[in-house]
């Protein structure tokens, strides 16, 4: 879409050349693609090698560990431009990136990040990342899957997980645990899961009508036999998982914008085309007033997550600031793409169109990493210093 | 093997163009620039010659103001492995003029291959790779789809209109592509990244006489609206009655 609010001028040559790249990837590769994939009900996974050579998985962790040593700005424009594709796309590559090997990064051993990083940079290994329980959502400090420590120092993991993007994709699962008898959500640790160990398996999660370019799974662990080293060892309470999150979101906060960018790039284009009472569609007021709320929106989302790119750049970022991104940013998202299928009449509601497809994964993306209500929660006791979740 | 590739850049083909103030060019303001489309398939001909003989070195070109600068990092960022650029206020109009240039700095470096696009898309005009070809006393293969080179020899392929060309000549020679050699690869965001420590190397073009110089630039006329005559086969003497008296094309 044109860049009305010329904020182009904000990117250093290397954020643009990045976003560029990824821009001309999703172009050929996805767009060709998407709307049978999620008619399908699939996710193209085909896409992966290329999306690996492209770089985007990871790209802001270091090139020590194979990675593009991005900032987090190009970071997030990759979200952007993915998910001007699809929600799925980005939710794979948020998945892989920020929820698979950033916990690997942050907590893992320097044994366990040579041996994993470079391969999931690689798209040779895939992870996923799971947190939530069937019933344990927004307050996973309440989770009941347990690991206990065994004599020789391995672990016996029991319990299920619900939700999981990659869930039967992955060759390796990050998953959270309370350890031996932990009540409090201090004893929560992270575990690498690979695989073909006996008792995990998983299972696709079916009847989604929603986010369906993607797999979401359930994780089941009977019994399972860990390795003493599949801890990751800096991995320490509840704050672990939540500051994968807080990567993901950010990401998720400039991924928002690109499905809301891709719908009104549509929509725009189809007022031009759209002739009705003798006059494009986009004559009239209404349309116009529609086009503008859009362009608003999206202009004033960008500002807001290329802004808290640079504070993370700057290392000075709160959760709180991510929060307030992630919620306005999907939430702006949800009204632009039904506004687009509205625009767009009848032929809005075919898988031709991006609109509908797109307003339908927004609702997913609206409710995890942390549901609009629970970020407007997060936000309100930052304001209050009153926490509403005891 | 050393190869060289001549690359323009040139505003991005969809975009809305106008006609500058001066009259005598496009007003640049709000345009996309970008390697140009046929420099970008030689660029990507050089990355597969040297990566199917197992190493070389491949090396950037391009003449301009500092902002040719981006094109040559974009060409780097594809995996070249150095950049050269040729400083100078404005790229005359003028093929040969920028051929003198570029020969100069190419003579005698040793290149085994040195590549163009066959025409860049402002200008279309196809001169400077031949010229420069020819001031450097090399073969000239142009318009290429399909390029092999091996040990002092290369064969390539010309699409012709309804027939392929096969022709083999002894290197260096100079090559000018068409599309039709693999697509350009996108810049992966680690070769972006690499692309920031490559040397980039800028020097004063040594531009030949421009005796060649753009007087007008105008955009087509507006087409007229169509005219409907009639429907079915009723209309058909009032159409070719129209065509004949009116459009003249019968
Ligand atoms: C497609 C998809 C992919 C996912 N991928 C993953 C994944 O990879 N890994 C993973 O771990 N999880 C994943 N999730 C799970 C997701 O994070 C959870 O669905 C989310 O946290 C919400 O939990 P819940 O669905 O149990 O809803 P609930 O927590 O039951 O919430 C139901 C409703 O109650 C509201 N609510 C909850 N608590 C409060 C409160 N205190 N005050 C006011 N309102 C409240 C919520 O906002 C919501 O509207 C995924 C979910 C989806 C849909």
């Amino acid at each position: 879409m044109d860049d009305f609010f010329n904020i182009d001028s904000q990117l250093s040559e290397d954020e643009l050349a990045v976003r560029d790249s990824v821009r001309r990837f999703v172009d050929e590769r996805v767009m060709p693609i998407i709307g049978q994939a999620y008619v399908d009900g699939k996710f193209p996974k085909e896409l992966i090698p290329e999306m690996a050579e492209l770089g985007v998985f990871g790209a802001n962790l270091p090139e020590e560990y194979g990675c593009a040593g991005l900032n987090n700005v190009a970071y997030g424009l990759i979200m952007q431009e993915l998910e001007r594709g699809d929600s799925g796309i980005r939710s794979f590559a948020s998945v892989q990136g920020a929820l698979a090997m950033y916990p690997i990064y942050a907590f893992g051993s320097e044994e366990q990040k040579r041996k994993w990083l470079p391969k999931m940079a690689a798209g040779e290994v895939i992870g996923c990342f799971g947190l939530t329980e069937p019933d344990y959502g927004s307050n996973p400090s309440g989770m009941i899957t347990r690991a206990r420590e065994q004599q020789d120092g391995s672990w016996i993991l029991n319990g299920a997980k619900m939700w999981i993007t990659n869930g039967s994709t992955a060759q390796i699962a990050v998953v959270w645990a309370k350890i031996n008898d932990e009540q409090s959500d201090k004893g929560i640790r992270g575990f690498i899961v690979e695989r073909g160990t006996p008792g995990f398996s998983s299972r696709d999660q079916k009847g989604k009508l929603s986010l369906r370019a993607s797999d979401t799974s359930e994780l089941v662990f009977q019994d399972v036999r860990l390795p003493k080293d599949a801890i990751l060892p800096g991995s320490n309470g509840l704050k672990s998982p939540l500051m994968c999150l807080t990567q993901a979101r950010y990401g998720i906060s400039w991924g928002a914008l690109g499905a809301a960018m891709a719908c009104f790039e549509e929509a725009l284009a189809y007022s031009k085309e759209r002739i009705m009472f003798d006059r494009p569609i986009g004559g009239f007021q209404i349309q116009q007033v529609r086009l503008a709320d859009m362009l608003t929106e999206i202009v004033k989302g960008q500002l807001v997550s290329l802004h808290l790119g640079r504070l993370k750049d700057a290392g000075t970022f709160t959760p709180q600031q991510v929060s307030l991104a992630k919620r306005n940013n999907v939430n702006i998202a949800t009204d632009i793409a039904r506004e687009a299928r509205r625009l767009l009449g009848a032929n809005g509601i075919l898988a031709e169109y991006g609109a509908m497809r797109h307003m339908a994964n927004l609702e997913s993306v609206y409710t995890y990493e942390g549901t609009h209500d629970v970020h407007a929660l997060i936000l309100g006791q930052a304001l209050t210093g009153l926490n509403a979740f005891k | 093997m050393k190869i060289a590739v001549c690359i323009k850049r040139t505003p991005d083909s969809e975009s809305r163009f106008k006609v500058a103030s001066s009259a005598t060019g496009i007003d640049e303001t709000g345009l996309k620039f970008d390697v140009d489309d046929f420099a970008g398939y030689a660029v990507e001909a050089a990355l597969q010659a040297n990566e199917k003989g197992g190493g070389g070195e491949t090396v950037v070109i391009a003449l301009g103001p500092d902002n040719v600068q981006e094109v040559l990092r974009k060409a780097m960022s594809m995996g070249a492995d150095r950049a050269i650029h040729l400083k100078a206020d404005s790229l005359p109009s003028d093929g040969l003029a920028v051929a003198k240039a570029l020969s100069a700095e190419l003579k005698d470096q040793g290149f085994d291959l040195i590549l163009f696009g066959k025409q860049a898309f402002d200008t279309s005009a196809g001169v400077v790779g031949t010229a420069t070809a020819e001031l450097l006393g090399l073969p000239c293969v142009t318009a290429v789809s399909k390029l092999d080179v091996s040990a002092g020899q290369g064969t390539a392929r010309r699409d012709l209109e309804g027939a392929g060309e096969m022709v083999s000549f002894p290197l260096p020679a100079v090559v000018t592509i068409d599309e039709g050699v693999a697509r350009p690869r996108y810049p992966s965001l680690k070769g972006i990244m690499a692309a920031k420590k490559k040397p980039l190397e800028s020097k004063p073009a040594q531009l030949g006489d421009a005796r060649v110089t753009v007087q007008k630039m105008e955009l087509p006329p507006e087409r007229a609206a169509g005219r409907i005559i009639g429907e079915g086969a009723a209309a058909v003497p009032e159409l070719i009655r129209l065509l004949q008296t009116e459009a003249k094309v019968l």
